[in-house]
């Protein structure tokens, strides 16, 4: 084979290698760009914001929330309240109550969204339950807070939020001794 | 002495080998073309056979012949057949035979591996053809196998979908490595780039944008089998991943790929615009420029297609001014189809009817494409059954009308012999109007807000459905009369001459050739001037 054809092979194998690499570093590069801009109304916690740090432009706002369970969980899963206003800059607690209605005992995982994706990054959650996964044993019930703060600075233009939870069961994907851990 | 071992050589090397094995091992270019060809050619009827249970069913409201699982089964397998099966091996096909034959080389650069990439084919399609005669049933989430439809949801010979994808893969990548490394190494001398005909151009280019997107396309297949089977979460919300994430990669893949099923076309019908115009074709530069911008735009463009998840506006903006700036080299190509015609002294043999064709009705697939580009009225289009015409109008009329036109135009080259005019006609015409009476009233339907992928629609679509269905039959039926065309040309065509149309000289070493041409062509490479 002449060398220049090596060559050129050499060169389109390293391409179509480099794409499939591409391809997978994809899946980083999505997460670090729904953060940087909000996209999906994607939330990282907890937040250190403290509402000690704020004196200026606080305004009043609606915070809705709404709650719904992922495929067949057969949890009850529901805010306190679907609504609050609430002042920037105020720190602000709502309970949400689960309820395992199932025989088993099962772990279950809440994945946050705001709405608008604009609104995500003032909005501020020192503490969530949707931090970590929670179990519940065959028909126990469990109250637990989100505490907010919404960031005196969101633009004007917004003037309600949604706090969209989903409840997704995830006890199959668990091996049984981190079950039991929990 | 010498003279005896050169007459020995003729006996043992110029001929094809006999039977079934010269199919299974050949290298030469022009027997891979036509394996290629009948393939698609195969899978077209397959893929045809599943658009007619889709239209037979959607002849009148209401559920008559199919159940709506069977229904999604067909159109997801008519999808993917008609993408992976018919469009991209016929244009592999068609490039096989005539990138050796126009840029003056004696066969591809990788014959072997030019074996493999074919017979990869049938084993892909086996794989997935065989899924619909299992009880799960075959692939039933659409041909864009959206996840967590295709994961979470998925029936379980999804995994054999995914392999099958995998090894459609690797053979259309094989097959472009093949193709760049003949194009860019084994050029007849004094062929520079820019004396290519453009259908070498435009695979150049397709195989360049093949190279790029099908390993992220296998990234995205392998992603899901992952998460079906080994746990993962990339397309699942539950373990932190995104379903919004699949749709991203797909459509990085997705949206490339559907110029690669059209530029090849844009190729083979800038030749027999030619031809047929006795003019050479009118700003060939631009032509590549052209080729070139629309292939570096696809790459930017793809959240076009995901409007209606929900995107920053500032996102919404740039994919569709992104996607409206393509519509500027397509239509440099479009004027410059037209300003070949122009003044020239134009005749209307079969292949020629197929081209201006393309010209027209691919342009009306392209304007409804802006249409859909538009972002705020994308929500009302989304899913509906203008999408369904848009890219219906881009890849049967488009894609498809190219791919014949080019059979028409090459097969006396190929086989040696004309086809019959007369009945080309005939196939066209009834193609014409038929393809026109199928796709053109799924414009009115999808803008009265008729959705797609349903077995059942709501009464007021009932009349248009059913021309709809009556032109879809017709175009079905009409395709075996071409199915006849080829086979009578092969067996009983009257002898074509080496020129087969008038002066080809001028349009391509192809026509130097005899016809048909030997099966080593080239083994000299000419000189080019």
């Amino acid at each position: 084979m002449i060398k220049e054809t090596k060559k050129t092979i050499r060169n389109l194998a390293l391409t179509v290698a480099g794409m499939l690499a591409f391809s997978f570093l994809l899946v980083p590069i999505y997460d670090v760009f729904c953060e940087i801009t909000g996209l999906n109304g994607k939330i990282e916690g907890p937040s250190v914001f403290s509402s000690k740090d704020i004196e200026e432009g606080k305004r009043e706002m609606l915070i809705q929330f709404v709650t719904h369970n992922n495929e067949y969980m057969p949890w009850t899963f529901k805010s306190e309240i679907s609504q609050l206003k609430i002042t920037t800059g105020v720190q602000q607690r709502v309970m949400f109550v689960f309820e395992n209605k199932s025989s088993e005992d099962m772990v279950g995982q809440v994945i946050p969204s705001v709405s608008p994706g604009r609104g995500a990054e003032y909005f501020h959650k020192t503490e969530c339950f949707c931090f970590e996964q929670q179990k519940l044993l065959a028909g126990e019930r469990l109250e637990l807070p989100v505490v907010f703060i919404v960031d005196p600075n969101i633009p004007l233009d917004i003037g309600s939020l949604s706090l969209g939870y989903t409840l997704f069961d995830i006890t199959d994907q668990l091996p049984n001794n981190q079950i039991a851990a929990l | 002495m010498s003279t005896i071992v050169e007459t020995h050589d003729d006996h043992g090397h110029h001929g094809p080998a006999k039977g079934l094995t010269r199919w299974l091992f050949t290298t030469n270019h022009k027997d891979i073309g036509t394996l290629y060809l009948w393939f698609s050619f195969l899978m077209l009827f397959v893929g045809g056979a599943m658009a007619m249970v889709i239209r037979a069913e959607l002849f009148e409201p209401g559920l008559q012949i199919v159940q709506p699982e069977f229904f999604n089964q067909m159109t997801t397998n008519h999808g993917l057949v008609m993408v992976f099966g018919v469009i991209m091996p016929a244009f592999v096909g068609l490039a096989n035979w005539m990138i050796p034959m126009q840029i003056g080389s004696p066969d591809m650069a990788l014959p072997r591996l030019n074996n493999l990439s074919f017979w990869l084919l049938p084993m892909a399609f086996t794989m997935l053809v065989s899924t619909l005669f299992m009880d799960a049933g075959g692939p039933n989430f659409g041909w864009t196998f959206y996840a967590p439809l295709s994961t979470t949801y998925a029936p379980d010979t999804v995994t054999l979908f995914i392999f099958s994808v995998h090894v459609l893969g690797v053979s259309s990548i094989l097959g472009s490595i093949n193709i760049i490394t003949t194009i860019l190494n084994m050029r007849a001398p004094g062929m520079t780039l820019m004396k290519m005909p453009l259908f070498v151009w435009s695979w150049l280019i397709t195989a360049y944008l093949l190279i790029a997107v099908m390993p992220v396309l296998a990234g995205t297949v392998t992603m899901m089998l992952m998460d079906i089977h080994f746990g993962t979460s990339f397309f699942n919300a539950a373990g932190g991943g995104d379903p919004v994430l699949f749709q991203h990669i797909f459509w990085f893949f997705g949206h490339p790929e559907v110029y690669i099923m059209i530029l090849p076309a844009f190729g083979i019908v800038s030749h027999v615009i030619e031809t047929f115009s006795r003019k050479p074709i009118f700003g060939y530069s631009s032509m590549v420029y052209a080729m070139t911008s629309i292939a570096i735009l696809s790459f930017v463009v793809w959240a076009h297609h995901m409007f209606t998840t929900g995107m920053p506006l500032a996102g919404e903006l740039f994919f569709m001014y992104s996607t409206m700036l393509i519509a500027i080299p397509t239509g440099v190509k479009v004027f410059n189809w037209v300003a070949t015609m122009f003044k020239g002294s134009i005749s209307f043999e079969t292949p020629m009817l197929f081209a201006i064709a393309f010209v027209a009705l691919f342009t009306i697939g392209g304007f409804s494409g802006l249409m859909l580009a538009i972002a705020p009225a994308d929500f009302q289009y989304h899913d509906t059954y203008f999408v369904v015409a848009h890219f219906h109008y881009v890849l049967v009329p488009g894609s498809l009308f190219g791919v014949i036109a080019g059979v028409y135009y090459w097969i006396p080259k190929w086989t040696g012999n004309m086809y019959d005019e007369t009945l080309g006609k005939l196939h066209f015409w009834l193609s014409f109007i038929s393809v026109n009476l199928t796709f053109f009233p799924m414009h009115f339907v999808g803008l009265a807000g008729m959705p797609r992928r349903y077995p059942d629609y709501a009464l007021q679509f009932a009349d248009f459905n059913a021309m709809v269905s009556v032109g879809a039959f017709i175009f079905g039926f009409t395709q075996l009369l071409l199915l006849f065309i080829v086979i009578k040309a092969i067996r009983t065509g009257k002898k074509a001459s080496h020129e087969v149309w008038e002066d080809t000289k001028d349009w391509g070493l192809e026509w130097t050739l005899e016809s048909p041409p030997p099966y080593h062509t080239f083994t000299v490479q000419p000189e080019v001037k």
